[in-house]
């Protein structure tokens, strides 16, 4: 049979491979390759802020400086490593929050009939139809001292005296969870809905009550879903910055923060280059390390 | 093929008690009934099928037994204790699944384990327990395998081992050689049987094939639109069958409908429109006169010739078509009154020279008790 298609594109897939590359290469690696390349510049009072770092010293020589200082600056001073540890740590929680309130919730929504399903799921997506920064601010009106949150509590009689909340680790790990909730459910709602039933059946026969048999079936079936949606939740939360800076204390010191503040206040784009380069590195090398686990676990079942 | 003296068969003795019980069980799925009004008995060690279309209501009567479904109305007994409300992992019951339902996750071991693990058993006899019974399904050597790494038929005995772990009262086998191609199938029924008998459990089968119903059961109930119609054994289905559907259902057979008349000598007869002719109802026959019924013949309890002959019953007509399936042939024979017939015959010869052929004009005949009258 001869082959159908159209024979004027017989690369097609070709072509189409392009335009994700070269998107990627115009506003993906472009963009790193001149932070990279500030990132080893040297800082001055100058417009841009920087010292070139490939100079014509005389003609048809090019002299090329590369200043290593500034990681060597990051690695010193024990600032930088309590704020990417303080970030890690904050993103870490706040994924294994986000985890605890998506799982049931997937769990719910995939085992629901349509089309209450449908009508749960959009229910997950609509928050996004409202601007970010203003959903921010709500959890402000809610968490602060005489916010909705505590006039309720102390209104009901759980509480003598209001909490405070706002401007603590926990508003941020609210303020997370809360923005990132979607990332988790979808995919976590993808693979619970992909869970073939009559497994779950199987093991009730075989004497599991529903709790042996979330952890015995549903929860390892799962894992890769899991796994997608505290990617998903973790990567962007660990370079959060509006979240901490908003509902965070002055000693929530993550690293977006710490970025702001060499780029803004301290107007040191090659420090803030470098920060932003080593938090690069510190999440791309365990994703890539992930990756190939999944992939070799995948190979092997 | 199953050993069934008459002292094994329990249904017949009006003081046994039985095993498994439906009483007067519905099932109602969002207003569409599925199943109606079903009351069954099941003894110890019965081989028991449920036969029946899509949609007869077969599977949820298992799953009812199995406890995935709750009845809408009536009670479901296993053992003489009410078990109608009682969840799926507390009933002494194992369910080897149509998609068998391995899980993927878990190894050939782990499967088989599974519910020996939940049930506390120590690790030692657990193993002692899986080897045993891979050997039994003829898998030792694959416990490390992973479901996926297994053909149709490897998975279908890890199922079969995985229910049978527990060693359940009853096992429930929902359409357990479906996925198997016919010469696997046939082996697998014979071996199910040998498992049955050698472990002396209650098998439960629900099953669309009508010819694996009648190699594997001691009794069949057939099912139809939510309704137990018949329960019997297999021959009795088979040569009595209680209405014009389980005889259509179960194997091939011939219906003409038919009202009751008299003959001169005042005895009972039935007379056809359909196929123009009077029929000599079978000995004992009663039935009010004028009452419309139907005369049901299966196609091998009829002969042909060429010449007529002397029986209870002639019809004839012309050959129309003939179907060689090897062990017999099948003709269908047009009557005179247009009303198509099929009649089989077994090739005993070779090469049957002799053969009534196409076209060719044929009388067929029948004894008095070859067929049977329904009335519904």
């Amino acid at each position: 049979m001869k082959p159908l298609g159209l024979p004027k594109f017989k690369n097609g897939h070709r072509w189409v491979a392009w335009v994700p590359t070269l998107w990627l290469l115009l506003f993906f690696l472009i963009p790193f390759l001149v932070v990279a390349k500030i990132s080893l510049s040297e800082a001055a009072i100058a417009m841009p802020p920087y010292l070139p770092v490939i100079e014509w010293v005389e003609s048809g020589v090019a002299q090329i400086r590369l200043n290593v200082g500034n990681y060597l600056f990051i690695i010193e001073d024990p600032l930088y490593a309590a704020s990417y540890w303080e970030s890690v740590r904050i993103a870490l929680v706040s994924t294994l929050v986000t985890l605890l309130i998506g799982y049931p919730m997937a769990h719910v929504i995939a085992m629901s009939p349509e089309p209450r399903r449908t009508l749960l799921l959009i229910l997950v997506i609509l928050p996004f139809w409202t601007s970010f920064l203003l959903r921010v601010y709500a959890w402000i009106a809610i968490l602060k001292t005489n916010g909705l949150l505590n006039s309720v509590l102390l209104h009901v009689g759980l509480i003598s005296e209001p909490l405070v909340i706002l401007q603590t680790d926990v508003a941020v790990y609210l303020g997370i969870a809360y923005t990132y909730l979607p990332f988790m459910v979808l995919p976590l709602y993808a693979a619970l809905s992909r869970l073939d039933r009559t497994l779950l059946e199987a093991s009730a026969d075989l004497g599991a009550t529903p709790w042996v048999s979330f952890f015995t079936v549903t929860l390892p079936l799962t894992l890769p879903g899991i796994f997608a949606g505290s990617l998903l939740v973790f990567v962007p939360a660990i370079g959060e910055f509006v979240i901490p800076a908003l509902l965070g204390g002055n000693d929530t010191l993550m690293i977006g923060k710490v970025l702001w503040n060499e780029f803004f206040a301290n107007r040191d784009w090659p420090i803030a280059s470098a920060v932003a380069i080593i938090m690069l590195c510190l999440i791309v090398g365990p994703l890539m390390w992930l990756n190939r686990l999944q992939a070799k676990q995948e190979q092997g079942a | 093929m199953t050993s069934t003296g008459l002292q094994d068969k329990r249904w017949l003795d009006p003081d046994a008690t039985p095993f498994i019980e439906f009483r007067n069980v519905s099932k109602t799925y969002q207003g569409v009934p599925a199943v109606k009004d079903v009351n069954l008995s099941i003894y110890q060690n019965e081989l028991f099928c449920l036969l029946g279309g899509s949609g007869s209501g077969k599977t949820t009567l298992l799953r009812m037994l199995a406890g995935f479904e709750t009845p809408t109305s009536g009670s479901v007994w296993i053992d003489g204790v009410d078990v109608t409300d009682w969840p799926p992992y507390e009933r002494p019951v194992n369910m080897m699944f149509q998609s068998y339902a391995l899980f993927p996750h878990m190894t050939v071991y782990d499967n088989i384990a599974y519910g020996l693990k939940r049930d506390g058993m120590p690790k030692p006899e657990i193993r002692e327990r899986v080897e045993e019974l891979l050997g039994l399904v003829r898998l030792s050597g694959f416990a490390n395998r992973k479901p996926e790494q297994l053909s149709g038929g490897q998975r279908q005995r890890v199922a079969l081992a995985r229910a049978l772990a527990k060693r359940p009262k009853v096992l429930l086998l929902d359409e357990p050689l479906g996925a198997l191609d016919k010469n696997l199938r046939e082996d697998t029924q014979l071996e199910l049987i040998k498992i049955q008998e050698s472990l002396g459990m209650t098998f439960i089968v629900v099953t669309h094939d009508q010819e694996e119903a009648m190699t594997l059961a001691t009794r069949i109930g057939v099912m139809d639109e939510g309704y137990l119609v018949q329960t019997d054994e297999p021959h009795t289905i088979y040569e009595y069958p209680s209405s014009k559907y389980v005889a259509d259902f179960i194997g091939d057979i011939n219906l003409f409908e038919c009202v009751v008349t008299e003959t001169e000598s005042g005895d009972l007869s039935l007379y056809s429109a359909e196929i123009e002719a009077g029929l000599c109802p079978p000995t004992s026959f009663a039935a009010p006169l004028n009452q419309t019924l139907w005369y049901a013949i299966r196609p091998e309890k009829m002969r042909l010739s060429r010449e007529p002959v002397d029986a209870d019953n002639v019809l004839s007509g012309i050959v129309h078509e003939i179907a060689y399936l090897g062990d017999f042939s099948v003709y269908w024979v047009d009557l005179d009154s247009g009303f198509r017939i099929r009649v089989s015959r077994p090739n005993i010869s070779r090469l049957d020279h002799f053969a009534e052929s196409w076209d060719e004009r044929v009388y067929i005949t029948w004894g008095q008790d070859a067929g049977v009258v329904l009335t519904q």
